[in-house]
């Protein structure tokens, strides 16, 4: 993991102390709300339905037992006692108290945290695979690059102010994890026909009003160029995106409105005044930040030893292996996804003493490493397979080991209409119902991989764009109502879900559910994913069956 | 000018006029920094006092290259505090443009935009008239340091950081 020196805990703290001003001089008066808005949120905290909202930047999803033990402090201290993870990798805390907010940054600033850029018109929260570092399919580890750009886009001068808020993924496997072509800038590592490694540049893509693929806007960046084309990228979005309406202002509403192809060009100008220098990446500094990221220290261990092998044998065990581990790079390890997607918990959500409990089991399991999943699940990367049992039960004692990874059930949630201001519908008693309408794990094994993603409003926190299901929350007439979308996916094979019909009523959202996976059932050829059955016999099938009247 | 912060102070009776709008008056002999348009048509027509112009973030600062070597100041608007062009219009000025003059920032510029106008270039800001210029110049002190080339550092952390772990 990266470590702080003195000159990033300085910063960090300076960021802490200019926010304590900041937040003084609101609550005397002397910063309207208008002038305190950005300023706040540039550092995280919204005013939210019920209290603020504080999120905290979990930079590329990689974290530490001893950050983990202090969240859970700061559950318990300054909030609720509880917590909940985002599809950027970060955590919320929903209840703190606005003139408390400077401590809890200073007590997160003691651990290498910050809430610095989780919020606002700015560059946020850099994120990537969750299995970075581990994975069996990776080109190279990206983390370096991560912190790289972390490091780049963190109080950035020029690019505080942007049009609109600005999201940078990063993946360095052949299966990309990252949904890097649903970021304003996806960077997807490559290797070219020399064999060198680079990056393909991505640009424009989004969810949100207006759900947009990103589009090549560069086939092959040397590593070297990475901050300067960033920067070029940035500066032309900064100058020429639109301001003049929020829901506009998007790179990829500029990207759209210039053309893909002129807006590489003038990004090329920019580019061709930057390259070279001197934020030109050396082999030393990549190798600097890459010293961060070595290996921590495995045993050379056989693959399937007869502790583990032989426990297969009890099938919840075996199902909880099949779904909620990984295979890893290291015979005889495999990293545990622990399930944040229990029924009847809001997705993402964990109490300050589950924390505690991943802490724990990172440090006598994994290295004291944790990492968070734009899924909204933690995994601890590099766990022993002889050890799978002991950590499988201790899971299930914390409440982690639904076996449910990937499957219908693992729903990615916004926190809609219960905590946040800007749904239009509650999402949490919705996704509870889904839940349970699928809570027969003989049948919900069956039905296989489903990415099943549900945003409260447009502005697609939940991703329900890219999910094969997705929902909307919709308001009609003051009504909470329910848009179903079919056929969209993440990774390699990005696409936008498409709407099946009218919405549906809160109560019938679970049924309308159950028709269409009972038609995919029924559909479905040699294995196929439900994915790949929507894609083959379309939406109209599905059309029929839902809306079908009942006689 | 009042309300101004130039070389980390204070300013008081600094002698430039800001003109807002081409009908907006004035006179031969005063220092004034004049809308892009009207500083074209004035630049070579007599005028005792010094003339320099000032640029609205939509404007494009490469106008203004062929003459620069004869502005002694270049004012940059910021509209609302939350328009962050005129941060890229500064370091264009400087870097690409090698502005030596001084980079005045105007308009809605508070106490908390301060550092960050600083590392892209701009050495004077006119703090908005509700505002105490003598509280927001502590701005400038926010931060001690930054991670990326700026106009004042020029070399990013990670060079220097590097440099010293390889010595």
């Amino acid at each position: 993991m990266y470590k702080y020196d003195e000159v990033d805990f300085r910063l960090v703290r300076e960021r802490v102390e200019q926010f304590r001003s900041q937040t003084q001089r609101y609550l005397a008066g002397e910063l309207s709300e208008e002038e305190f808005r950005p300023l706040r949120l540039m550092n995280g905290l919204y005013i939210q339905r019920h209290a603020p909202m504080l999120r905290v930047a979990i930079p590329y999803g990689h974290f530490s037992s001893l950050q983990m033990r202090k969240l859970a402090h700061i559950a318990r201290t300054y909030d609720r006692g509880y917590g909940h993870f985002t599809t950027r990798q970060n955590i919320q805390f929903n209840w703190p108290e606005l003139a408390r907010v400077p401590d809890i940054l200073a007590e997160l600033a003691d651990v290498e945290m910050h809430a610095i850029q989780t919020s606002g018109n700015c560059v946020r929260n850099t994120t990537t695979d969750a299995f970075a570092g581990v994975a069996a399919d990776e080109l190279i580890d990206g983390r370096a690059y991560c912190e790289i750009i972390r490091q780049w886009s963190t109080l950035h001068p020029e690019f505080a102010y942007l049009p609109r808020k600005f999201k940078i993924a990063v993946s360095g496997s052949t299966d990309d994890r990252a949904a890097t072509q649903v970021h304003d800038i996806g960077l997807h590592v490559v290797r070219n026909d020399a064999g060198e490694v680079g990056f393909r540049v991505l640009v424009g893509g989004g969810l949100g009003r207006t759900p947009i693929v990103g589009k090549v806007v560069r086939e092959f960046l040397p590593p070297q160029h990475l901050l300067t084309y960033l920067d070029a990228v940035l500066r032309v979005y900064n100058r020429y995106g639109r301001r003049d309406n929020k829901y506009k202002a998007r790179i990829k509403i500029l990207v759209q409105a210039m053309t893909v192809e002129a807006f590489a060009a003038k990004v090329e100008d920019e580019w061709l005044h930057l390259k070279d220098g001197p934020s030109t990446l050396s082999d030393a500094d990549v190798a600097y930040y890459a010293s961060f990221f070595t290996d921590p220290a495995y045993e050379t261990l056989a693959a399937n030893p007869a502790g583990f092998t032989d426990k297969l044998a009890e099938p919840a065990f075996a199902r909880w292996v099949e779904r909620n581990t990984r295979a890893h790079k290291r015979a005889g390890y495999r990293s545990v996804v622990l399930s944040l997607k229990k029924t009847g918990v809001p997705p993402g959500d964990i109490t300050a003493d589950q924390m505690d409990a991943v802490a724990d089991m990172a440090d006598r399991f994994g290295f004291g490493e944790i990492r968070s999943a734009h899924e909204q699940n933690l995994i601890l990367p590099d766990v022993k397979e002889s050890e799978l049992y002991t950590v499988w039960q201790l899971a299930r004692e914390h409440g982690f080991a639904t076996p449910n990874i990937g499957l219908l059930t693992d729903i990615i949630c916004c926190p809609g209409g219960d905590f946040c201001d800007l749904a239009n519908a509650r999402s949490i008693p919705v996704a509870e119902a889904i839940q349970r309408k699928f809570d027969d794990l003989d049948y919900l094994f069956d039905l296989g991989d489903i990415d099943c993603n549900f945003s409260g409003c447009m502005n697609a926190c939940g991703h329900h764009h890219i999910g094969n299901i997705g929902i909307l929350g919709v308001d009609k007439n003051g009504q909470e109502w329910y848009q179903i979308t079919l056929g969209g996916s993440q990774g390699n094979y990005t696409a936008i879900g498409k709407v099946i019909g009218p919405s549906f009523a809160q109560a019938d959202v679970p049924a309308a559910f159950e028709k269409i996976m009972t038609l995919y059932v029924e559909q479905r050829q040699d294995g196929e994913h439900f994915i790949e059955t929507v894609r083959r016999i379309g939406l109209d099938p599905f059309k029929e069956r839902v809306y079908a009247k009942s006689h | 000018m009042q309300n101004l912060i130039k070389n980390r102070a204070v300013v008081n009776g600094d002698s430039w006029r800001l003109v807002r709008s081409a009908d907006e008056e004035f006179s031969i002999k005063e220092d004034v920094i004049l809308p892009l348009a009207v500083y074209l048509e004035c630049k070579d027509k007599p005028h005792e006092g010094r003339l320099a112009v000032w640029l609205a973030p939509e404007q494009d600062v490469a106008e203004l290259q062929p003459h620069l070597a004869g502005l002694p100041l270049v004012a940059i608007d910021f509209p609302a505090f939350s328009d962050g062009r005129g941060y890229s219009h500064a370091r264009l000025l400087r870097e690409r443009h090698a502005y030596q003059g001084e980079l005045r920032a105007i308009g809605d510029v508070l106490r908390d935009q301060l550092s960050y106008m600083a590392q892209v270039g701009f050495d004077a800001f006119v703090i908005r008239a509700d505002r105490d210029a003598a509280n927001a110049l502590a701005g400038l002190d926010d931060f001690s340091e930054q991670y990326q080339a700026t106009v004042l550092q020029p070399v990013p952390l990670l060079r220097r950081r590097v440099s010293l772990i390889v010595a």
